[in-house]
């Protein structure tokens, strides 16, 4: 009962939303270079659907490379920090760096480097997204339970042994939650660098449909391209849900359903 | 034989405190020593000395070579993401132990402490008085010589509290392990205990010793009999000269 409404009251809220928007734009008789309305978005999406799906997959692919880029390498470098606090304390400022740089300013030099655009708009999406992995990861890692640390010593566990047994494991709810972060950043840098490169071709993404609408002033097509890009990073954001949820349930609070 | 001996042991934090001061104390096979006294006394500090989980700073510790250790901390302190099987086997993991005898050793160890059938069990998914009894299962499964208990029950119900002593009686008696156990409660660690040590504080130091000869497990009745309130009452007044002085 409870989780039929969970669905039902959202879906309730976007109908009316669309409905007062499409009987707003009917009623007012806004043009659809201006504004258009649901129907006329969803008519464009309908008619373009082959260029958009295959957009859509050349942006999801970058977006989806560079989380794996991000959990590969953050995570790499989350270990790495964890074995010494002088490695951490050298170089984890220079990730803060990377991270507070905007992505929209590094961007044109990453392509004026990079001659290949797929691998500079990797670049740039593996920027955004790998800090949350690395600063979540480093935090999981140190946040070992003193009595386990303890424990471990007692029973002579060699470092490898604590940090397969102990500090990964513990670390996997803050790595997890860092991927849910970093999975919707990895999208948003995508989509950055894709504006900044502004590449057309049958190989762009999303946002180069943006730009390319926006150019023939085919709103309601801009309005498709923008619904794709944020249904991508919903459906993103679901499966990793559903990730952490199926690693968690047996044994971490935030996964756990209340009792009764 | 003595497992343990410590001679003028005393700890200082580097922080200044000085836990402990001048400890001479012999563990000897198969005796239930309970170390007694109130917060702050440096029972913990010493436990852990005896583990070997921190250095004297002054004084020397001597332990038998063929000296296994046994520890249970304070709360359960059991891998949340392993289930029960897994997190007693740990130990025998470490030690780079075959797989299936580290299966079949963690079994019975389960068994022992009366969890049979609840190897596949989350610690989430057990009562506080399971996962204590998880814990004791992990610290037996080496087959320990020596057994170190710091205040194990503390944070459980009285009932569970009593049921997990007599339980912990039975097991001493019937493997012959020995075991030292950190407890504040006077009832808890004369119904246990062969030898208790009574602690006072400020340095941490060893204020009396109580010897109850009663025979173990424990009679029917024993905690309402007349010799156990005697026992109850010398021992309390020993802390209370200790805390005084």
């Amino acid at each position: 009962m409870r989780r039929w409404a969970d669905w039902l009251a959202p879906a309730l809220v976007g109908l009316l939303v669309l409905g007062g928007w499409e009987a707003a734009v009917r009623l007012l008789e806004v043009p659809a270079y201006q504004v258009p309305g649901p129907v006329a978005i969803a008519r464009a999406l309908v008619e373009d659907w082959p260029l958009f799906r295959s957009s859509m997959l050349v942006t999801l692919k970058i977006a989806l490379l560079a989380l794996l880029l991000a959990v590969t390498l953050g995570g790499l470098l989350a270990v790495l920090f964890a074995q010494s606090r002088w490695v951490e304390r050298a170089f984890f400022p220079y990730a803060v760096v990377l991270q507070v740089t905007p992505v929209v300013a590094i961007a044109p030099l990453i392509l004026i480097w990079v001659d290949d655009v797929t691998i500079s708009l990797l670049i740039c999406a593996w920027i955004v997204a790998f800090f949350p992995i690395l600063s979540n990861t480093v935090l999981g890692l140190n946040s070992a339970d003193r009595n386990h640390v303890e424990l471990f010593r007692l029973y002579g566990a060699t470092r490898w042994q604590t940090l397969w047994l102990l500090r990964l494991p513990g670390a996997l709810p803050f790595f997890l939650a860092g991927l849910r972060v970093a999975g919707g950043l990895a999208l948003i840098g995508a989509v950055v660098a894709e504006f900044v490169a502004g590449a057309g071709g049958t190989g762009s993404g999303l946002a180069f449909r943006i730009l390319e609408a926006g150019y023939q002033l085919k709103i309601p097509r801009m309005f498709a391209a923008l619904a794709l890009i944020s249904a991508l990073g919903i459906a993103i954001f679901a499966v990793l849900g559903l990730v952490q949820h199926l690693l968690l349930r047996r044994w971490h609070e935030s996964a756990m359903r209340p009792e009764g | 034989m003595t497992l343990v001996a410590l001679d003028g042991v005393g700890k200082r934090f580097a922080s200044g405190t000085e836990a402990l001061r001048g400890v001479d104390l012999r563990i000897e096979a198969g005796e239930f020593l309970s170390l007694l006294g109130p917060s702050g006394c440096g029972k913990s500090t010493l436990l852990r000395l005896i583990a070997g989980l921190a250095e004297p700073s002054e004084g020397r510790i001597e332990r038998a070579a063929s000296r296994q250790v046994g520890f249970v901390f304070q709360e359960a302190t059991l891998l949340p993401w392993s289930d029960a099987i897994t997190n007693v086997r740990l130990p025998l993991r470490l030690a780079g132990m075959a797989r299936a005898e580290q299966e079949a050793r963690a079994a019975a160890a389960l068994a022992q402490v009366g969890l049979g059938g609840f190897e596949r069990a989350y610690p989430r998914e057990l009562s506080g008085g399971m996962r204590m009894r998880v814990s004791i299962a992990r610290a037996l499964v080496t087959r320990p010589s020596l057994l170190l208990m710091d205040e194990p029950f503390a944070a459980l119900d009285e009932l569970t509290r009593h049921r997990l002593n007599d339980d912990l009686l039975a097991l001493w008696v019937g493997s012959g392990v020995t075991v030292v156990f950190v407890t504040h409660s006077v009832f808890e660690s004369v119904y246990l205990s062969s030898r208790i040590l009574v602690m006072a504080a400020r340095p941490g130091r060893i204020a009396a010793e109580v010897r109850v000869e009663e025979a173990a497990p424990r009679p029917e009745g024993f905690r309402t009999s007349a010799g156990y309130a005697a026992l109850c009452r010398r021992t309390t007044e020993a802390l209370e000269e200790a805390m005084r002085a």
